[in-house]
């Protein structure tokens, strides 16, 4: 099979070009070095099957950055049988070094100048036919986000295809040579082949950063955004999720009960009562993980999260990390996973290990999905959203103090020197995408432990068959009755200690689990939580919650990622003696302060 | 016609690139945002609390911190 490969700088639109190509599996986002992972895809080009892999996005193909690295020995392990080179067409000027030591490897070499809409509202314009002559190889106008020239470059891919696969330049001559072979060839075609305005006109990229980056507003915007955008999910998510747990219930009362009549109790019970209420609970949630990904997704692919950073670089300096981990920690409230692998971008191991340490204490869209169900059950719907929000800042507070803590033993000295993308609003068909992509990841992920997180707490407080399902002498009773010791100072009962345990594979099986422990789902489930604990009780519950470990995809990714054993475990029992500190200081104040 | 570094200019200001003074890593990485001996450099906007510089070289805005523009000489036309 051909094997073609996607190289260019970040930030050019190569993984938009790769999902359009493919049909969507790799992530879009406006943020310098997102693609982490070699994505490939396979799609049929004229009569043949050609593999189409997706390269990291890099500056330089001499650079010292993992990704730098994990290009170079692509290209030298698996010679492609075309590169395809995607080069940002408005910023042309710096990006063509790239090209042109590609061009010295003597690869078979096809050019896309994406954003070739955007060049034009700044005034580039660029001599393709002219560049094609000087450089002597195929070049195309591209607008990936509307598709314009996508038919064109296709042609010329495949017919480019049909060159036999070159060689790799035996030897790569001293760099210092080519850099300088480099400089004078792109004064050349600049020269010739493109023109850019003296000054660029003002544009709105300019106009919003005046407002975003102001130095006295611009923090206070950037809040005010982050409290309006989760203020709008709990709006519009609440009445969709009422809406689905009300059909889960009338499914279950009028057709599944019914069907269900025929079986044994205990058969009953765990179908019913263990699986669907599980399940039914968690599906519930869907709805407001779709209003989340899709703001973040807004977030991510206009640019802003640069924006974010070159704003909290200052505070992050002082917490021994940078802009760039301020990023992460946002990424975090998607999912933890991909944001500790996006500090592959980071050279310094100390700076890595330390934002890795900060990370977990994101709060992820699962474990929103357990505080929004919590403080609909014991808060007012004035102070729902204010709650939430509160979690919010006790998330930024914990990574703040983990940073302050520990940020002597991870000293680094790495610099932080990043691009600013200009803003760009995203096609409604890229975030539907997006949305979609992160929606089945969730539900993948969800139903994979779902379903067995659920039957086992339906056999742990239901075995013996004889006691009082979820009474104290069920298991659940007993591991509730064995750990009291170490929960009651905090508050938490013994029903919500087994919704920790699980809680410790993944938060989204937490309410799955209550659920099945109660044998009630939705508004009941809800009714039954404010009936047996108080506010206090519930906060400490979700603080508790929030603080200690994510879940086993997070230590996983900690451990893979960290390539260090030790680092994973003091990880884990830091966040687990955290979590308890914390929960405990909390209930015991306000116990103390009378409420 | 004094060589200062990056860090010292104010917002608004333009300067050539005289030299960069940095290790072999992040030089490479300035090369590739665009950094070169000759070319002309725009500081945009510094971040509050001593945060990082807003630069434009090109039509390419780039973030960094004054400890790294510390490196970078520039000349005032």
């Amino acid at each position: 099979m051909k094997r073609i490969a996607l190289l260019g700088m970040p930030n050019t639109g190569k993984s938009t070009f790769f999902n359009r190509m493919t049909g969507g599996s790799a992530r879009v986002g406006n943020w310098p070095g997102i693609t982490v992972e070699l994505l490939s895809g396979k799609i049929l080009l004229g009569s043949d099957m050609v593999e189409i892999i997706d390269l990291p996005g890099i500056y330089d193909l001499h650079g010292f950055s993992d990704d730098e690295q994990v290009v170079r020995h692509f290209l030298h392990d698996n010679v492609p049988d075309l590169a395809l080179v995607i080069i940002n067409a408005t910023q042309i000027e710096r990006q063509m070094s790239l090209l042109l030591q590609l061009k010295q490897l003597n690869m078979n070499l096809v050019v896309l100048l994406n954003m070739s809409d955007e060049a034009k509202k700044y005034g580039i314009t660029i001599d393709v036919g002219k560049m094609t002559a000087m450089l002597g190889m195929p070049i195309f106008l591209l607008s990936g986000k509307y598709g314009n020239g996508y038919g064109e470059a296709l042609q010329a891919i495949t017919k480019a295809l049909r060159y036999p696969t070159p060689g790799m330049a035996e030897q790569l001559r001293s760099q210092l040579e080519q850099d300088e072979h480099i400089a004078n060839e792109m004064a050349r075609v600049m020269k010739h082949a493109v023109q850019i305005p003296a000054r660029l006109p003002d544009n709105l990229t300019e106009r919003l950063d005046h407002l975003m980056l102001h130095p006295v507003l611009g923090l206070p915007i950037f809040f005010g955004i982050m409290y309006l955008l989760f203020q709008a999910i709990f709006l519009f998510g609440q009445p969709l999720q009422f809406g689905i747990a009300e059909l889960f219930t009338w499914l279950r009362e009028s057709a599944l009960e019914p069907a269900l009549s025929g079986l044994p109790l205990a058969m009953q019970g765990l179908l019913l009562d263990g699986i669907y209420n599980g399940v039914a609970t968690v599906a519930a949630f869907v709805p407001i993980i779709i209003l989340f990904f899709l703001f973040m997704a807004i977030i991510e692919d206009s640019g802003y999260l640069s924006r974010a950073a070159f704003l909290m670089d200052a505070l992050m300096a002082k917490l021994g990390l940078d802009g760039r981990g301020f990023v992460m920690l946002l990424m975090g409230f998607g999912c933890n996973v991909p944001a500790l692998m996006g500090t592959r971008v980071m050279r310094s191991r100390a700076m890595r290990l330390l934002t890795m340490l900060v990370i977990p204490f994101s709060l992820c869209s699962a474990r929103l999905q357990v505080f929004v169900f919590i403080t609909a059950a014991l808060f007012s719907p004035r102070a729902a959203p204010l709650v939430l929000f509160s979690l919010y800042l006790f998330s930024f507070a914990t990574a703040i103090l983990t940073a302050l803590l520990f940020k002597n033993k991870f000293k680094n000295n790495e610099p932080f020197v990043l691009e600013l993308p200009p803003y760009r609003f995203p096609t409604a068909r890229q975030m539907v995408l997006r949305g979609w992509l992160e929606v089945t990841h969730f539900l993948r992920r969800a139903t994979q432990f779902i379903i067995a997180g659920v039957v086992l707490v339906w056999f742990l407080t239901h075995v013996p068959f004889s006691a009082v399902p979820a009474s104290a002498d069920t298991l659940s009773g007993m591991i509730g009755a064995w750990l009291h010791p170490l929960f009651s100072p905090v508050g938490i009962t013994p029903e919500l200690t087994i919704a920790l345990i699980f809680g410790f594979v993944a938060k989204e099986i937490v309410i799955g689990s209550l659920a099945v422990i109660y044998g009630m789902s939705g508004d009941a489930l809800g009714g039954a939580l404010a009936h047996q604990i108080d506010w206090v009780q519930a906060y400490s519950f979700m603080l508790f919650t929030l603080i200690y470990t994510p879940c086993l995809s997070t230590i996983a990714t900690l451990r893979s990622e960290s390539k260090d054993k030790w680092f994973t475990t003091f990880s884990i029992f830091w966040s687990l003696g955290l979590a308890w500190l914390i929960s405990f200081a909390f209930y015991q104040c306000a116990r103390l302060l009378g409420y | 016609m004094p060589a200062n570094t990056l860090a010292t200019l104010h917002p608004g200001d333009i300067a050539i690139i005289v030299s960069i003074h940095a290790e072999e890593a992040l030089h490479q990485r300035l090369l590739a945002l665009g950094f070169r001996t000759g070319k002309q450099i725009e500081v945009i906007r510094k971040a509050s609390f001593s945060g990082p510089l807003q630069v434009r070289i090109g039509t390419t805005d780039v973030m960094l911190r004054t400890s790294e523009a510390g490196k970078i000489k520039v000349s005032r036309p």
